[in-house]
């Protein structure tokens, strides 16, 4: 049998105009946990949903074990003994560990020899699961064990685990880990999907780096230096010129405070702390930029300077109305079977009484379409009918263009062309000129960059606010010391 | 003339229960529990107008109306406290409100409320001044119809122009934009036009008793809660559809009880139009709507 247990070479897949991955490459040895690290849309889950046949790629040849192979689904990959968690569990909530377990196979669902395999597989595994368990009373952690469980379940030899620890807490994690590392001890594979630099360096063998859709560094993670991986994932040089590089650093004088928040946490419906003691304040007349991984906490942060969340601890003092554009465009910002008239009535309608000024609502949506270049017919459209950057521009407008004297803003240019992201990067400019306190997060640092005077960062639930250098920051996100 | 009299007399619960459907409906509420809150709106309605101490003329009747509406709310808090509180699907509370409602009304007409000579199980009937006035005289149509034409014109221009409709529908069609973009309390505004609709549906128990049946009878409803869904749905829960889907409904209830008795064509033909007509319609609609999503 061959020592290498995957080989993916010259993977290349497009998505329409996007290259989501370029000629990317991975080698996985057996008896190995292989790290893939990446920034967010790097392509590291592209490359994996590849591997286990999910998706085709456009070019490029998979060995498994010396074959090379072709898979035209999951089934095949199955076959072929590769097995996936994903990052978000794949589980019924309302049935159990055993026929979670069950469910995909074929033939008759026989429970006792189910439990039977499960225990066996368990004790061999040391991953401790009650067969008769309903997934929803198990915590996150014993979910996460019954998905590897179920990916181990059909005799799999190559596991690969999509940012395992992303719903966990820190001693599940670090408990998962290890269980990965013993699990390859026998002679299977583990590829770890992670942005998680440390995790990577103390867990794993080998490690490759993707950026923007090809392999950027590989090698034994004993070799690895923090500096060569932070320096291989973000890139030496700047990729992305469509931002103007310092355009953010003319803030035009801070005025009162804005914004604020002392010592604020907040915890999830699980109790998890998805932020700790934050302090931060924001002034009028300026941008602040948020820096973060995905999942640090930097979600909550924009809905409780917003308003959108309230916290579970701390003090917060915003206005009573702040301007917001969440990521989410399509379900948390527009309603998209209302016209464009009833969706600017959607400012201040949870505070509205009476009778609705239809006239003067649908005056400012024409004003609104005419200033912020909306390309509509007429403010009676429905919003489904617009292009994204429309759309986008219509709520930049509806967020920015009234009594709101803070903004925040979540990936505003998310899905859109370079002309429109320069048509709302403009708009927030303005905004700030005109005296607004703006927050501003991209998972793109060059957009943060590009528009922000301050950048904090959030890693783990909490804020830093690092040099406004993109080295520094990129050590920040990665919660690595600043240098 | 007798059948247009007929027609407006049957559409008239038709109507009403198709309102509180569409109101539900549209705050994205499904409150298939319509019917039981008309029987909870008839119940209360006979118990109040049965034992109505006065014989004065309106205030009888204005407090069956009345005890309708509350209990017909009441109904429906229950499913909306579930909903709101605990996350309790509607669709499953409300049937099982309606099961209680129908069986707890036979209870009564069996129990407490039945008519003193303990024969028939149905309550005594209701005091004169509690009787629904008559719209044209020497026949059964009665103002109810006229309340139920008034109460949707009513729905739908709060639905149109109020700040409060405004908060209905937006939570209706995506309640996470209600929520983000509006700072609508969205958990509260479906609360309230869930209760409301339970309101109207009581309101059409009421008026039930108190301008047709003038008792509480058994199977007062033989599902109008039920056809109301499809009344609603058929006026695309526009308020002032539901007017015509109504008389349409009504319509043909009217005329399968004709035909069955006049040429022997089973009244359940009735049921087979109805179906094939909401049938119909549901797919012209979702024709449409591919044929806009296809051309962007």
């Amino acid at each position: 049998m061959s020592d290498v247990a995957l080989e993916l070479a010259s993977i290349t897949k497009r998505f329409g105009q996007l290259t989501a991955l370029d000629a990317a490459a991975l080698r996985a040895r057996r008896g190995t946990v292989h790290a893939l690290l990446g920034e967010n849309g790097a392509g590291k889950t592209t490359l994996m949903r590849i591997a286990f046949g999910m998706l085709r790629p456009d070019a490029g040849r998979i060995t498994v074990e010396g074959a090379e192979r072709s898979f035209a689904s999951p089934t095949d990959a199955i076959a072929a003994g590769i097995g996936m968690v994903h990052q978000h569990f794949t589980l019924v909530p309302a049935m159990t560990v055993a026929e979670n377990i069950a469910l995909g196979g074929r033939g008759r669902f026989r429970p006792v020899q189910i439990r039977d395999a499960i225990l066996a597989l368990s004790d061999r595994t040391g991953l401790a699961v009650d067969p008769s368990a309903r997934i929803e009373d198990l915590p996150a952690g014993a979910q996460q064990r019954v998905e590897i469980l179920k990916a181990l379940s059909r005799d799999t030899r190559i596991l690969i685990l999509d940012e395992p620890t992303a719903v966990l807490t820190p001693t599940e994690s670090r408990e998962l880990l290890q269980k990965a590392r013993e699990l390859v001890s026998e002679g299977g594979t583990a590829i770890l999907i992670t942005h998680k630099l440390r995790d990577a360096l103390e867990f794993a063998d080998d490690i490759t780096v993707l950026r923007r859709g090809s392999t950027v560094w590989s090698g034994s993670a004993s070799e690895a230096t923090e500096e060569a991986l932070v320096a291989a994932m973000l890139g030496g040089e700047r990729l992305n010129t469509e931002f103007e590089p310092n355009a953010g650093t003319t803030t035009a004088g801070a005025g009162a405070t804005v914004l604020s928040l002392q010592n604020v946490g907040v915890r999830d419906t699980t109790g998890v702390e998805r932020l700790v003691s934050v302090t931060l304040s924001v002034h009028a007349g300026e941008i602040i930029g948020i820096a973060a991984v995905e999942g640090n906490g930097q979600r909550e942060l924009l809905r409780v300077l917003s308003g959108r969340m309230k916290a579970s601890n701390g003090e917060v003092r915003i206005p009573p109305v702040v301007g917001f554009i969440p990521e989410d465009r399509h379900r948390d910002a527009l309603i998209q079977d209302f016209s464009l008239r009833d969706n600017i009535a959607l400012l201040g309608a949870g505070a509205r009484r009476g009778v609705v000024n239809w006239t003067a609502i649908g005056k400012r949506t024409r004003d609104l379409i005419q200033d912020y270049d909306v390309r509509a017919p007429d403010e009676l459209t429905p919003a489904r009918s617009l292009s994204g950057g429309n759309q986008q521009k219509l709520v930049v407008g509806r967020e920015i263009d009234g009594s709101q004297t803070a903004l925040v803003a979540e990936n505003p240019s998310r899905g859109l062309d370079v002309q429109a992201t320069a048509a709302v990067h403009t708009r927030i400019r303005a905004a700030r000129d005109a005296g607004m306190a703006v927050v501003i997060y991209s998972s793109d640092l060059d957009e943060v960059l590009a528009l922000a005077g301050r950048v904090v960062v959030v890693h783990a639930g909490k804020v830093s606010e690092p040099p406004r250098q993109y080295d520094s920051i990129g050590r920040a996100m990665l919660g690595l010391a600043v240098k | 003339m007798a059948f247009v009299v007929d027609m407006l007399v049957h559409a008239t619960p038709l109507m009403i229960t198709g309102l509180a459907v569409a109101i539900a409906f549209r705050a994205g509420v499904w409150n298939i529990g319509a019917d039981g809150q008309f029987i909870a709106g008839a119940t209360a309605a006979a118990w109040v107008g049965v034992s109505a101490p006065v014989e004065i003329r309106w205030l009888a009747l204005i407090a069956a109306l009345v005890a309708g509406v509350i209990a017909g709310a009441i109904w429906a808090a229950g499913a909306a406290w579930l909903r709101s509180r605990f996350g309790v699907l509607e669709v499953i509370s409300t049937i099982m409100l309606n099961f209680i409602a129908t069986y707890g009304a036979s209870f009564l007409v069996r129990g407490p409320l039945q008519e003193p000579t303990h024969v028939y199980p149905q309550t005594s009937g209701i005091v004169s001044g509690a009787h629904m006035p008559v719209l044209v005289s020497g026949t059964r149509l009665h103002w109810g119809f006229v309340i139920g034409t008034v109460l949707a014109a009513m729905a739908w221009w709060v639905m149109k122009y109020s700040a409060t409709g405004f908060k209905v529908r937006a939570s209706g069609v995506n309640p996470f934009a209600a929520r983000s973009a509006g700072l609508i309390d969205v958990s509260r505004v479906t609360t309230i036009a869930f209760v409301v609709s339970g309101a109207v549906a009581g309101m059409a128990g009421a008026i039930e008793v108190t301008g047709v049946t003038f008792a509480l009878y058994e199977n007062i409803s033989p599902g109008y809660g039920y056809t109301a869904i499809a009344v609603a749905l058929l006026a695309g829960l526009n308020p002032l559809g539901v007017i015509g889907t109504g008389i349409l409904f009504g319509a043909l209830e009217t005329a399968a009880g004709t035909m069955q008795r006049n040429i022997g064509i089973p009244s359940t033909t009735a049921s087979v139009i109805e179906a094939v007509v909401i049938l119909a319609v549901i797919a012209i609609a979702q024709l449409r709507a591919n044929r806009v999503t296809r051309t962007v």
